[in-house]
């Protein structure tokens, strides 16, 4: 039954897909050259830009995890290698720093018919990225292991340190918790998603200058430490793979995983008996009594490079707009939570959904934000492992900052 | 051979080594006196997709390309990226030495800058896989030879596998066989009867399983060269001195060892370069929270989000110090015998 059926959903994909390589995407001449990161969905708008190729256009795309490393050498070139750069909320700050995309409104009034206004990413007034999918973490959890201890789906981190004390209490499992605590970008995310979560500002206003150096910051050390005590204790190995891994075991009853895994999730593969059909996604749980969910909103959009010609980026956003147009949405509604018009939310959207509509905000933006980042990222591990307190790590912290930062000529 | 015969057999390998070694190491050296220009910041709109409209810091781009154009390598910073909080932290020792209380706390306050946590696990690991993959290689040297012709050629090949196996696969591979459902971490839990222990979670124990993945890696380099060295132990000694009645231990104690010494140096040369830019293990291990090496610094001042690249530079020209320190005692004692020799 189920090869049969995937039989049909990969026909009916086939036949979409053709029809679609039909599609007129309007494009006279030029080259199109993607660079973007590779997962499922970036991966799909790339293909679909791809059927815009013709006799008079090249459209070439190079999905690759180390895009980040590329992007700034890629496009500081003139002719720049690559078009389009598909960035997120991080990603698209070294490209604005160093001032190598181009701003859109022009292309945007010509071609993009089909982009509602929320798509548009506005920095000083002029559009800089067109958005089409959002992604933020939420929670995952298993509703029979909650409901055999009785507990209601957890709001707060302080109700899921609570079901955890009542699960491993009542013997149902012993590390009901996990998440993304190695060092490195996952830990330094945990961080600054729980700090979002209290209201707290990163930097004192218009400067450079740390400030998570507070009740927050205290707050948000305590509650990551605190969930550790129900995790395997290997928790400061785990990246997001990993703990997708323990937690299609069988071995997690809560985690707070990537929206982007959802439909990973729900596909099973892999999966113990039992885990895929109890599992469910809710919003991202708050902290400390705040209403703000504890995690950051992420989008992905485009940019296209400032050192090409303009029939070059008049090809290539036209092309990526073919690449998330409505109908590509429409035939793919699981793999992403699309930005873009006429989207359906699916299964896989519920959580990123909820915890958008809950308030979330989004990982900031400011040129100093990746200094930070990278401070967190390593200053962060001794405190997680037990071997210096609170006080000390935001003290590390601090000092790893602000040294990168002068060195990075922003203080 | 006359000298402009030989400078001229030598001038395309010096030319090479000018433009694929010193001058890449020039560079290193001039970026690592430089950071970045102040960059000149505006406040600006920007909106997104959620949460609306906000207020946002911007480098302002146009001032900044025009700074940039005047001095391209940034500004001059001396030695001002050697003696921060994330190298030789010079200020934060003095406050350490200055007020303390006590020798542990010194240490501990110490190992906590990342320059100084990451160069303790650098020269450990130096130090303990070193000699210890040495010695391994060394026996396992002894233990081939003796075997008959037929099989030497299988279990040449079997030792020399870790050598073969690229560094970072082979420390996922290793990592993987701990891991408490792995080969290695499932026969421990048994052995020791203890379901909660994992070698990846204490500081200890994930040193110890670099350590031990540093011996089993480089162990096959030292088996290589001292069966080869082997091979060239004189005959009529060792046939003398079984006449004698030495044991095979004595034998190997007073006329194999000593006719193997300079290979010896030889080999303890190269181990500790490579060992002392330890950092594919620390990778594959996930080990970052317990261990760091200089090298993988330099990963991680590249591999963010923002790259620092004067940090890395001078990272890297206080790992070729380190370098020429490790090695100064043997290179003083190989051009000693050199110049005992030639007299």
């Amino acid at each position: 039954m189920k090869p049969f059926f995937m039989l049909a959903v990969s026909t009916v994909a086939l036949a979409l897909g053709a029809g679609a390589a039909y599609a007129e995407c309007g494009i006279e001449a030029g080259s199109v050259r993607i660079l973007s990161n590779d997962f499922e969905a970036l991966r799909l708008v790339n293909t679909t830009a791809e059927e815009c190729a013709s006799d008079s256009v090249t459209v070439t795309a190079n999905a690759t995890a180390e895009h980040k490393n590329l992007q700034v050498p890629a496009l500081s070139i003139n002719p720049a290698e690559y078009t389009v750069a598909v960035v997120a909320n991080n990603s698209i700050v070294p490209l604005m720093n160093d001032d190598l995309i181009r701003p859109l409104d022009d292309l945007v009034a010509e071609y993009g018919a089909s982009l509602q206004p929320n798509q548009l990413i506005k920095i000083d007034g002029k559009t800089m990225a067109v958005a089409f999918m959002g992604n933020a973490q939420h929670l995952f959890y298993r509703k029979d292991i909650l409901d055999k201890a009785g507990i209601a789906e957890p709001k707060s981190y302080e109700d899921i340190l609570a079901a955890a004390e009542k699960i491993k209490a009542d013997g149902l499992m012993e590390y009901p918790l996990a998440a993304s605590d190695k060092p490195g970008w996952d830990l330094a995310a945990e961080f600054v998603n729980a700090y979002l979560g209290t209201g707290g500002e990163f930097f004192a206003p218009g400067s450079a200058e740390l400030a998570i150096d507070n009740e927050n910051g205290m707050k948000v050390l305590e509650t990551m430490k605190a969930l550790t005590a129900y995790m395997d204790p290997d928790y400061l190995t785990f990246d997001a793979n990993g703990i997708q891994a323990e937690y299609k075991a069988g071995k997690v009853a809560m985690m707070v995983q990537w929206g982007s895994l959802a439909g990973d999730m729900l596909k099973g593969e892999g999966a113990a008996e039992g885990v895929v059909e109890n599992t469910v996604m809710a919003g991202a749980p708050t902290i400390g009594g705040g209403t703000v969910p504890a995690v950051a909103l992420w989008w992905d959009g485009f940019t296209i490079a400032k050192n090409i010609s303009d029939e070059d980026a008049a090809a290539s956003f036209q092309a990526m707009v073919h690449g998330i147009s409505p109908e590509m949405v429409a035939a793919n509604p699981t793999v992403a939570t699309w930005l873009v018009s006429g989207y359906e939310p699916g299964p896989n959207a519920v959580g990123v959904i909820a915890t958008a509509n809950a308030g979330a905000r989004a990982y900031p933006m400011q040129p100093y934000m990746g200094l930070l980042h990278t401070a967190l990222s390593s200053e962060l591990a001794e405190y997680m492992a037990g071997k210096e307190d609170a006080t000390q790590a935001l003290a590390d912290v601090k000092a790893a900052y602000d040294t990168a930062a002068k060195e990075g000529g922003y203080l | 051979m006359p000298h402009k015969t030989f400078f001229a057999f030598i001038l395309p390998s010096l030319i090479a080594m000018a433009l694929f070694i010193a001058l890449p190491i020039v560079s290193v050296v001039v970026q690592s006196f430089h950071v970045e220009h102040g960059r000149i910041l505006v406040e600006v709109e920007s909106c997104q997709p959620f949460g609306g409209c906000t207020k946002e810091t911007r480098v302002d781009t146009a001032a900044m390309s025009e700074l940039k154009a005047a001095q391209p390598m940034g500004q001059f910073n001396g030695f001002g990226t050697y003696l921060n909080r994330g190298h030789l932290a010079v200020n934060e020792i003095g406050a350490i030495l200055a007020n303390n209380n006590g020798f542990g706390d010194i240490v501990t306050r110490i190992y906590n800058l990342p320059f100084y946590k990451a160069l303790s696990f650098t020269l450990v690991f130096c130090f303990v896989v070193t000699p210890l993959a040495m010695a391994l290689g060394f026996a396992i040297a002894l233990a081939v030879n003796t075997l008959p012709k037929v099989t030497k050629g299988p279990v040449i090949f079997f030792s020399l596998l870790p050598m073969i196996i690229t560094p970072l696969i082979g420390s996922l591979i290793l990592y993987w066989m701990i891991q408490p459902n792995g080969i290695i971490g499932a026969t421990l839990r048994h052995v020791f009867n203890d379901p909660t222990l994992s070698l990846r979670q204490s500081p200890a124990l994930t040193w110890f399983s670099l350590l031990f993945y540093g011996v089993w890696t480089n162990a096959p380099f030292s088996f290589v060269v001292f069966y080869a060295g082997l091979q060239t132990v004189p005959a009529d000694t060792l046939e003398s001195a079984m006449i004698d009645g030495a044991s095979r231990w004595e034998r190997i104690r007073y006329i194999v060892i000593p006719h193997l010494a300079p290979l010896a140096t030889f080999v303890a040369l190269v181990q500790l370069m490579d060992n002392f830019r330890v950092f594919e293990p620390i990778v594959g291990f996930s080990a970052e929270a317990n261990a760091t090496s200089l090298s993988w610094m330099i990963f991680n001042d590249l591999a963010g989000d923002a790259q620092l690249f004067g940090s890395a530079g001078a990272t890297s020209v206080l790992t070729i110090i380190g370098v020429v320190i490790l090695l100064t005692p043997v290179l003083i004692r190989t051009w000693r015998e050199f110049n005992h020799k030639v007299v």
